[in-house]
């Protein structure tokens, strides 16, 4: 998808790449999490892993680490073949490791709130997430940048996580940025915690479905 | 550590409901330590719902669920990790193998290394898959899924065991070993609740049983209690060398004469004199008695009765 918006246009791949890792990231650590709860819940698992001395919140959080790991170590590869390939530049490295850090996190706990309706069959809660996450790339600065977004475009922009990602991703590879740094961070923690906690009570509350 | 007095399970005003659906209606009842109890019911009587409340696997929407002294609601890993539970549809995981499977059951009771493996291989050994410990589960039968799921509850030698249907679908030798460990473990001081629709498999192993029936327990007492106290009639069946007439075993404390196979069925509520007029019989007649039974009524009438059954 990327490369059919990048391909045959003039555009400088510094603008691009930021955008490109942020969705990397942003699909990677959200897909696992939609997908353990149905997975454990069709294997018969899941009423057994409830019934062991651990808690909805310390489940979620395993959920969440699991959808963070993939999504680093995906995410990092890219940056590496971008770095050896495109001979990318960083910046401020300390900054890409901690936006990277956190938009896993928050990505990983978004993935686990979509597993929230809780169905027995993944490929229902693939269905649901699909029909979230795709339209979140078109609103948060990676195929058109922030700046040029405008009116609506730019109001859904600010709503979702995944802008606040891509802009410190300009910040650490090209040192470009909209929004504050500290800003950005805050938000993306911010939505972490919302995030954590919608899927702590609508998993709970959604326990029993499907077991 | 249980305590020596009082229950070591309590339900109090428990309460379930799924939409606008009562599915456990207001439960009361307590087990005692060192128990067998059963809750026997048929399908969608809430069992399972019930069974989920008390190992907190689901909240109860009223009341309250206290394990040895713990109220559930407040301490629940602590109450988790006194109690081994086997869920009705709780399975092992697949990809991975048995050993690892109970070694990832004992690190959630927070079992050191050492007795891990003690425990683990006690395990294996005791349920005859020790040649199997390092084969994934995949490729397990259900019966050695069964007997895997149980080693995973099992694993911290627990003083409290809830099962839920343990037995439902497995083979003869799957289901003989786990009763057997039911009762081992319950011997050694377990408290053992479970949950069950198969009468005899209730008969046999508790010592008190609940009937319960859309989410509401219709009776609570032991076995026999139960039986007798839901129908007085009981049955005398008879097999002789040869074959006689039914006018004949008549008399006035008989009921009702059935022909069972070359067995006759005599229903009688004083069971002393019927047994006594069949013996004058037999010598009057020169019969000779091969078998002589004294049935009580099953359990299976008394939980018809009142689970409304006809």
């Amino acid at each position: 998808m990327f490369l059919a918006f990048y391909l045959g246009r003039a555009i400088d791949l510094s603008i691009f790449f930021p955008g490109f890792l942020a969705m990397a990231l942003f699909f990677t650590a959200s897909s696992v999490g939609p997908l353990i709860t149905p997975w454990e819940k069709q294997a018969g698992t899941y009423e057994r892993l409830l019934s062991f001395p651990v808690t909805i919140s310390t489940i979620i959080m395993g959920d969440m680490a699991a959808g963070a790991i993939f999504g680093l170590v995906i995410s990092s590869v890219v940056l590496i073949a971008g770095i050896i390939f495109l001979e990318l530049i960083i910046s401020n490295l300390i900054l890409l490791i901690l936006a990277m850090f956190l938009g896993t996190l928050c990505f990983a706990s978004f993935g686990v709130l979509l597993a929230a309706p809780s169905s027995r069959a993944p490929s229902n809660v693939m269905m649901l997430s699909s029909l979230i996450r795709f339209p979140l790339i078109f609103v948060s600065g990676i195929f058109i940048p922030l700046e040029k977004l405008q009116g609506a475009g730019r109001i859904l922009s600010y709503i979702s996580p995944l802008t606040y990602l891509v802009d410190l991703f300009h910040t650490a590879l090209s040192g470009n940025s909209i929004m504050h740094v500290s800003l950005n961070c805050l938000v993306l923690i911010a939505f972490t915690a919302f995030f954590l906690f919608l899927a702590g009570l609508f998993h709970k509350r959604n326990i029993a479905k499907g077991m | 550590m249980l305590p020596n007095n009082g229950p070591v399970i309590q339900a109090s005003n428990l309460t379930k409901y799924y939409g606008k659906i009562l599915a456990v209606d207001h439960m009361d009842f307590a087990v005692k330590k060192a128990e067998v109890f059963g809750f026997l019911g048929p399908n969608g009587a809430g069992k399972t719902t019930t069974i989920r409340m008390l190992t907190g696997i689901l909240k109860p929407d009223h009341g309250s669920v206290t394990i040895a002294g713990i109220d559930f609601a407040r301490k629940q890993l602590r109450a988790k990790m006194l109690m081994g539970v086997i869920p009705e549809t709780g399975n092992v995981y697949a990809d991975l193998t048995a050993e690892q499977n109970l070694h990832l059951a004992g690190k959630y009771y927070g079992l050191p290394k050492n007795d891990l493996v003690i425990r683990s291989n006690e395990i294996l050994s005791q349920f005859g898959i020790e040649d199997r410990a390092d084969h994934l589960v995949r490729t397990f039968s259900k019966g050695l899924k069964q007997r895997i799921n149980i080693g995973c509850a099992i694993i911290h030698d627990p003083s409290i065991l809830f099962l839920d249907e343990p037995t439902e679908g497995l083979d003869v030798l799957s289901r003989r070993l786990i009763i057997e460990t039911i009762h081992r473990m319950n011997e050694n001081g377990t408290t053992v609740f479970l949950t069950t629709h198969n009468i005899e498999e209730a008969n046999r192993l508790c010592q008190r049983i609940a009937i319960i029936n859309k989410g509401k327990i219709v009776a609570i007492d032991r076995p026999e209690v139960l039986r007798s106290t839901f129908d007085k009639t009981r049955s005398i069946e008879v097999a002789f060398d040869r074959r006689t007439d039914k006018e004949l075993l008549y008399c006035d404390s008989i009921l009702k004469i059935d022909l069972h196979g070359d067995k006759w069925r005599l229903y009688t509520n004083d069971p002393d004199t019927t047994v006594k007029h069949v013996a004058a019989l037999a010598e009057k007649h020169d019969l000779k008695i091969i078998a002589l039974t004294i049935c009580g009524p099953s359990l299976e009438d008394a939980f018809i009765r009142l689970t409304g059954g006809k």
